[in-house]
Order: structure tokens, then sequence, then C-alpha cells
């Protein structure tokens, strides 16, 4: 029964060719966050990549940077329909973390302070497709916006890029991640629309 | 007065409902609020404390969604909403600067049943806690518990910027009497002569301005996500039980 | 905007499925065993879905996942509600 409200076009929303279907362009960073923000010092943070012999291969702050920084622009996309365009990044790429990890398995659980947690292929965080981000917009990340680490797997919608980023588990099948469990896709192509199951 | 058993309270309670709302009056309630004044020819009336959802649709078909608290209702089709503008936000300025009489809106409700009082339920004191427009739904119970002349004693306390700030300031003044007090704290100016000192509440103010724990009053707290939970967590410090502590948090810092 | 409100916001959402308002409902968390009603659990409405946590230890006790003509509820947090008559 939804009708037109007169005078309301909501929060302003651009269209451009960069962006996927039903998405809109927005300038700003909403934080979006399903629940209690974890406030995490890089001296106490730790990252662990967890094989499939259950062996943990581990990083220290200084030990991921160590493994050398790369400036990043991307865009992303938010499943809640706003994208933001030529986004500057800084991180780690996933490939130097999955450098000496021999694993059969092709599906990784990415695990978060706080307990949050999103499934993705291995296939889709190597080659150049996925960081460890430190920084976006020229800043370090704050808590709010995943700081001090979060994944970044910008070809995918945002909700796979997990904030407060503290471990990576192989997995032998794809298992749900958190909102993959309460209704959203399991992979998340932003240009084909993967929004729900 | 005999309190009505949970099943008549449930039978009587109107379902919530998508209902279509025209615009009848606008008015500036404060220097940054309105107050909308809705004919629902729908509308079932609505329990104290109660909300509704209101939704937008941009011509596009993008939709945005927001909840406000019914400041009074009737079962004759009449719905008052006061709506204090968030100056970035998305719907509330909409709703302050642009709507006008003749305009359709779309409402979900009444919604909650939680964050309601009913009269006659019981005999305790009420204290009502309110933190800018997060008076709206308290106002609302005020009024409910003034028109059914119920016995329960009722306080509130209501922290404003400054008295202009005062939502419903009239309607209020009316209410006051035998059965209902009202306490103001400024948190930025207080009016000419006024004796307490004027910032934000503070927890001694709370504890000299509400009810004891010992009268065992239900508690009503409202307003900004950040003032609730203060509020709420003095009040348990001022041995209030959690079970007597309602809550409601309108978002913001 | 990462701040919680209180259960009572998810009266909308959760009318479109039970016949009651539930916010009142009295539930026990999966997690801790806490028992409140509906209405006290802290939720999260800046998120891709409603999401519902226990007061008492922060568990999802409820998500709600609007997917256009499907809305996708989860109560697994929660082991149990309890609906007046
Ligand atoms: C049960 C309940 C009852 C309520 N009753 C009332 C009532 O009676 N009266 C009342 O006035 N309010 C009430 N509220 C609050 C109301 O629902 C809205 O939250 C409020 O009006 C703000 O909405 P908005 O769309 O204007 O702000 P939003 O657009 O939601 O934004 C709020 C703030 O966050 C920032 N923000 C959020 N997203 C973005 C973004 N993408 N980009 C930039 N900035 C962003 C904005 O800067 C703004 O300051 C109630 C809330 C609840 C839960
Ligand atoms: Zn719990």
């Amino acid at each position: 029964m939804s009708f037109a409200t007169r005078g309301f076009s909501g929060r302003r929303r651009e269209a451009d060719t960069r962006l996927p279907p039903g998405q809109t362009l927005v300038q700003d960073w909403p934080v979006l966050s399903a629940g209690p923000t974890p406030q995490v010092d890089t001296a106490d943070w730790e990252l662990t990549l967890q094989d499939e012999t259950g062996a943990d291969h581990r990083w220290s702050w200084d030990e991921l940077l160590a493994l050398g920084v790369e400036d990043i622009t991307v865009d992303i996309h938010c499943v809640t329909h706003w994208t933001r365009l030529d986004m500057a990044w800084r991180g780690v790429s996933l490939d130097k973390l999955f450098e000496d990890v021999e694993s059969e398995h092709e599906f990784v659980m990415a695990h978060s302070y706080g307990g949050y947690t999103s499934n993705l292929p291995l296939e889709d965080l190597l080659d150049g497709k996925a960081w460890i981000a430190t920084e976006a917009d020229g800043a370090p990340l704050t808590p709010e916006h995943g700081g001090p680490a979060r994944l970044l797997v910008p070809h995918l919608y945002f909700w796979k890029s997990a904030k407060w980023i503290r471990g990576l588990t192989m997995m032998p099948d794809n298992d749900a991640g958190f909102w993959e469990q309460y209704g959203y896709h399991l992979y998340g192509d932003p240009w084909k629309e993967e929004r729900y199951w | 007065m005999s309190a009505p058993s949970l099943a008549s309270v449930g039978r009587s309670r109107p379902r919530p409902a998508w209902h279509v709302a025209t615009v009848a009056e606008t008015r500036r309630e404060t220097p940054t609020a309105a107050r909308l004044t809705l004919e629902v020819p729908t509308w079932p009336g609505s329990e104290a404390g109660s909300h509704v959802d209101v939704r937008l649709t941009a011509p596009d078909g993008y939709q945005a969604s927001r909840s406000y608290s019914i400041a009074s209702s009737t079962p004759e089709g009449q719905v008052i909403l006061a709506v204090d503008e968030q100056p970035d936000g998305e719907v509330s300025p909409f709703l302050v600067h642009e709507v006008r009489p003749g305009d359709q809106l779309e409402l979900h409700g009444p919604l909650g049943a939680f964050f309601v009082w009913r009269p006659g339920e019981s005999d305790l004191p009420v204290q009502l806690v309110a933190g800018g427009s997060g008076v709206v739904p308290l106002y609302a119970m005020a009024a409910a518990h003034g028109a059914a002349a119920d016995a329960a004693p009722f306080r509130l306390l209501y922290s404003t910027r400054t008295s202009a700030d005062v939502f419903f300031a009239d309607e209020l003044a009316a209410l006051t009497g035998p059965a209902f007090s009202l306490d103001l704290v400024y948190t930025r100016e207080a009016p000419d002569g006024w004796p307490d000192a004027v910032g934000r509440l503070t927890r001694e103010t709370l504890a000299a301005r509400t009810l004891p724990a010992a009268r065992q009053p239900r508690i009503y707290v409202c307003g900004s996500t950040g003032f609730v939970e203060t509020v709420a967590r003095w009040l348990q410090d001022l041995g209030h039980p959690a079970a007597a502590i309602h809550t409601e948090r309108f978002g913001g810092l | 905007m990462t701040d919680h409100l209180d259960g009572n916001v998810l009266a909308g959402a959760l009318s479109e499925v039970f016949t009651t308002d539930v916010t009142a409902a009295r539930a026990r968390c999966g997690g801790c065993g806490r028992m409140s009603a509906i209405a006290e659990a802290m939720v999260y409405t800046s998120a891709p879905g409603l999401v519902a946590r226990c007061a008492g230890c922060d568990q999802v006790l409820a998500t709600i996942v609007d997917a256009g003509d499907r809305l996708i509820l989860s109560l697994a947090g929660l082991s149990a509600i309890e609906l007046r008559r």
C-alpha cells in the first residue's frame, strides 16, 4: 500500500555507472555495527591463522606491518545499499599471510574481536584481492570502523570485510558466518546483487 | 480500583496495523521540535507509552522508517507526535520542516506493550525520568494518569536545555497537582530566579528529586541512549531493583 | 551511531510474525540463562539487520533481516519464550 511521501527524498543518493545494481553513492562513511564496539590496543592485538592441521600462525601488530604495507584505492559496496568510490586504504595483502601456509581446505572463516564471523572462499582472499587493512582515508582505522585492523575484501559486499579482525581459520566446507547464518548470502557478489539467501 | 486480569488487558490491546495518516496540523513545539497532529480514521487508540513506526517513501521507492512515541491518541482517530530535529538526520528534519497539513504518512502501530503505563494496574507510585524529547511517552503516561484519575502518585523529573525546550509545557503545568508533580532540571539556562544549579543532571539531583527506593516506585526512563544508560545505572545505585526500571532509549549519544 | 536501543523498538518488525506483542514477553537467554522481557534486550539497528543482544551477557538473542518480500527471523539465541494466551 506504500505511496511516495510528498517532499521526501531521503539522504542524498546519486547514480553512477560504477555502482553495482541497487546501490547509491555516498561521500561519508556510515558506521554499521551489530554489537558493542571492541576496544583493542595494538600492543595486545594479535592475528592468528589456523590451518587444517590446527596449527596456528601468529602475527603481532609489528610483525604484521613488517610483512609490508601497501596503498590500495578501491570501491566498497555495503549491502545496506551504499557505495563509496575510490576509497584510499593501507594494509597488508593476505597473499603475504598465506605464503607459508599449506592447506587443502578451500574456505576460510574470518573471526573478529567481539565474536563476529564471516565466511569466504580462500581463492577470494588470494592474488591481490584481500588485505588486513590498518588505515583508511589516510588515518588509522578508528574502533568504529573496525580498528586497529579489519579485513578488506572489496569485491564482495562489505559485511565480508570483518571489522576488528583477529583470526582466519581454514575450513573444509563453506560454513556460514554471522550474517550468512541470519539471512545474508553465502558469497555476496554485489554485481550479481547476492544480498540474501 | 481492582487490577484487570492479564487476559483482559491482552484482549483489549489494539492490534498493530499499517495506517494512512493525514497531517491535520503542524506547529512548533520547541525551537528544535514540531508537534504533528495526524488524522488516522482507522486508528484503534493506544496505551500510554507506546509508539508508531513512521515510514517515508521517496519517488524512486527508497524507504526510511523511524519510531516515534505517541504523545496522545484517541480511538476516534487522532494521533499526536512530537519530533525533535537531529541536525544531520534523515527523517526528523523532514518531519519537522517539510511536512504540512494535508500530507499523508504511513504509520505502523500502535507498537510496544512493555514500555507502557496502564491505569489501575498498581497502587505503587510512579517515577518518570525524561531527557529532552524522551518526555513524549512519559507525558502520554502522565496525561493518561490524569484522565483516569488513577490513585497512584506520579512524579516526573525532566531534564531540559532551557525553559523554551520543554515539550508539552502547558499541558504538563495543567496536570500538576496532588497526584502529579513535576521537577525540572535545566542543563543550559534556567529561568530568572531559579534556585537550583544549571547543568547536567547529577546523581545527587536524581536522588533528591525522585521517589526513594523505600517507596517502591515503578520507574520509566526515556531519552537519548546515553541519558537512559546513566540514569538507569544511578537508579540501581540508589537501591531501585532493575525489574522496577523500564527504559526506552531513543538512540544518539 | 553504534549505540543500542531497547527491545521496544522490535515491536514493529515482530508484529509481522507474532499475533501478540512479544516485546513484553519474557524469554530466556540461551547463553547465560537470564530471564527478561524482549523489550529489555539491547538492540543494534545500524546494521544490515536488527540484532538483539542479552543485556546480561551480550549474546545474540535474535536477528531480523528485511529481505524485501521476505523477513528472515532468528531466535536461535533464546532457549525459550513465554507467550501469554
Ligand atoms: C521507541 C522509540 C521512540 C522514539 N520516539 C521519539 C519521539 O517521540 N520523538 C523524537 O523526536 N524521536 C523519537 N525517537 C527517535 C527517532 O526514532 C529517530 O531516531 C530520530 O528522529 C532521528 O532520526 P533521523 O532519521 O532524523 O536521524 P538518522 O538519520 O537516523 O541519524 C541520526 C544521527 O546519526 C547520523 N547518521 C546516521 N546515519 C548516517 C549516514 N548514513 N550518514 C551521515 N550521518 C548519519 C546523523 O548525523 C544523525 O545525527 C524514538 C526512538 C525510538 C527507538
Ligand atoms: Zn545472556
